[in-house]
């Protein structure tokens, strides 16, 4: 066999397994993702998406199979703030009581002390973060009101301040608006250019040709992986959503 | 006590200070609100109130049987409050039974086990202040103990208060940046068993899940800021506390009672009048008169 060097790899998951008390969630999963690579992962509710960010993040642990993140274990990565993860908007709690700044803070918890006393370079950072996602105005806003965007800007400058080189964006255009959907696709081609490596899953065709170099069907398991110019086919698409026409799904082509 | 004798406010207050139990009850009894309301804002937002119930009620065996063989109190408490969380998620994991439907036949279980041992083991337990809590009639050793356990729970939650604070909000993000969510679910569900038990000494363990939820609850009504949240949440405990302990003492009604219904009390005119959040919108209404 063939040695391969996994520091190339950002993301280096082998036939990974998850299963919830016997309840098989994803079987014989790979994917291997490089340092710049955006990819998106497309599948149906219940297809094991959420499932394979908690298998990268370590919220769950995987029943068989590996995981490598830059060469290394799970747990270190967690310890070295390497993978960020930005959750949908209905995975929080927006009535809690806690502005953008504490927020985005959230991010650098893992760098400070035991009793997260922000340093000067915290504070720097989730201002350059908070800058970043166009929130310089809404420091104090309770989350709870901010719109669907402007929430998940947030949690984007969360990940921006934690300085993580992975990021993990669950349905990141999902209810947003406008100005959101466009400042996050200019996000994403800094991230790319900053090396970064993206994964994001999204229900939206045209987000996928859009901007991902690479694409991961899966359900339950991976139905195909590769450039998204050759997988991201109406077959694949098809055979994902368990046999339903694309056209049907996100509306006919253009 | 004459009733006359309170025509001022003055020696209304300080006429029940002249008694030593009443002094050592308004302090315990602030001491223990404080705990519990510190701890009451990560139950609220963490949407643990049917736990802090199922616990509360879970320590009563462990009462029992500590009392019986001489140990502290406190003791028998935790074991059997953290004994019941640990069954409650071996049998949910183990079973198809629905998680609240697993809580309430767990601590019901747990409190009847209580019920029995009490008739069974002949002692000075005195069924009636465990259930009601005795904040008048407290002993020297309890003060102690009381002391001691809320001291460490508070050190607790201090050190740990910004990331049980994320424990609450995100815990996917706490995981992912390498915070032990484990160590804080059961450190949360360790300092929750505490608070139950020097709770239950100045409510009772029937009414003791007030204690660890209604300050909570008022206060996220009241602010939008998690440290202001605590704050308020601790201050309406005691002063509710203070009040309760006041109001017993003049009508001579039920001290625990009289404590969770002086906090039901704050709570619903934070209901009504809150700002921001409250029936009447009190913002609002002043707004337009600008």
């Amino acid at each position: 066999m063939e040695s391969i060097n996994y520091q190339n790899f950002r993301i280096d998951a082998e036939n990974i397994c998850v299963d919830y008390n016997g309840k098989v969630a994803l079987y014989d999963a790979n994917l291997r993702l490089k340092p710049g690579q955006i990819c998106g992962l497309v599948g149906m509710n219940g297809a094991g998406k959420t499932t394979f960010f908690n298998a990268l993040t370590g919220f769950v642990n995987i029943s068989k199979g590996k995981i490598r993140i830059n060469g290394e274990s799970v747990r270190s990565a967690q310890k070295d703030q390497t993978i960020a993860y930005v959750p949908q908007n209905e995975g929080i709690d927006s009535q809690f009581p806690i502005n953008v700044w504490d927020v985005v803070m959230m991010g650098r918890y893992g760098s400070m002390n035991i009793f997260r006393c922000p340093r000067e370079s915290d504070v720097q950072a989730v201002k350059d973060a908070i800058e970043r996602v166009d929130l310089t105005d809404h420091l104090s806003t309770p989350i709870g009101n901010l719109s669907g965007g402007q929430r998940k800007r947030t949690f984007l400058a969360r990940a921006i301040a934690q300085r993580a080189s992975i990021l993990l964006l669950d349905e990141p255009f999902s209810g947003v608006d406008i100005r959101t959907e466009k400042l996050i696709s200019e996000l994403f081609i800094q991230f790319k250019n900053e090396g970064k490596t993206i994964l994001l899953s999204t229900h939206d065709m045209i987000h996928v040709r859009e901007f991902c170099d690479l694409v991961l069907l899966i359900n339950k398991t991976v139905v195909a992986y590769g450039e998204t110019s050759e997988v991201f086919t109406p077959e694949n698409i098809t055979t994902t959503f368990g046999g339903i026409s694309p056209d049907f799904l996100f509306g006919p082509e253009s | 006590m004459e009733l006359c004798s309170f025509l001022t406010l003055d020696s209304f207050i300080t006429e029940p200070l002249t008694h030593d139990f009443m002094r050592k009850a308004l302090l315990m009894s602030s001491l223990v609100a404080a705990v519990c309301g510190f701890l009451s804002s990560y139950l609220t937002l963490k949407g643990w109130a049917l736990m802090g119930d199922a616990v509360s009620h879970s320590v009563m065996p462990g009462v029992v049987v500590a009392y019986a063989l001489g140990l502290p109190f406190s003791l028998g408490a935790f074991i059997f409050g953290v004994g019941s969380v640990a069954l409650i998620g071996f049998i949910k994991q183990k079973s198809r039974v629905k998680e609240d439907t697993v809580i309430g036949l767990v601590f019901t279980g747990f409190f009847a086990l209580g019920i029995v041992l009490v008739s069974k083991i002949k002692s000075n337990i005195d069924l009636h202040s465990i259930l009601f809590g005795s904040p008048l009639g407290i002993s020297l050793s309890d003060v102690k103990q009381t002391i001691f356990i809320s001291l460490l729970v508070v050190i607790l939650l201090s050190i740990f208060r910004k990331d049980l604070m994320l424990y609450c909000f995100d815990p996917r993000h706490a995981k992912t940046v390498g915070i032990n969510v484990l160590f804080l679910h059961y450190l949360l569900l360790t300092c929750l068993s505490l608070a139950a038990v020097v709770g239950l000494q100045s409510v009772g363990i029937i009414l003791v899940v007030a204690m660890l939820i209604t300050p909570g609850a008022t206060a996220y009504l009241l602010t939008d800021k998690f440290d202001n949240m605590t704050i308020i949440s601790v201050l309406s405990a005691i002063i509710s506390s203070l009040i309760g302990i006041y109001i017993s003492f003049w009508f001579d009604l039920e001290t625990g009672g009289s404590i969770v219904l002086a906090q039901t009390f704050i709570f619903l005119f934070a209901f009504l009048f809150a700002p921001r959040y409250g029936i009447f919108k009190l913002k609002k209404f002043f707004a337009g008169y600008k």
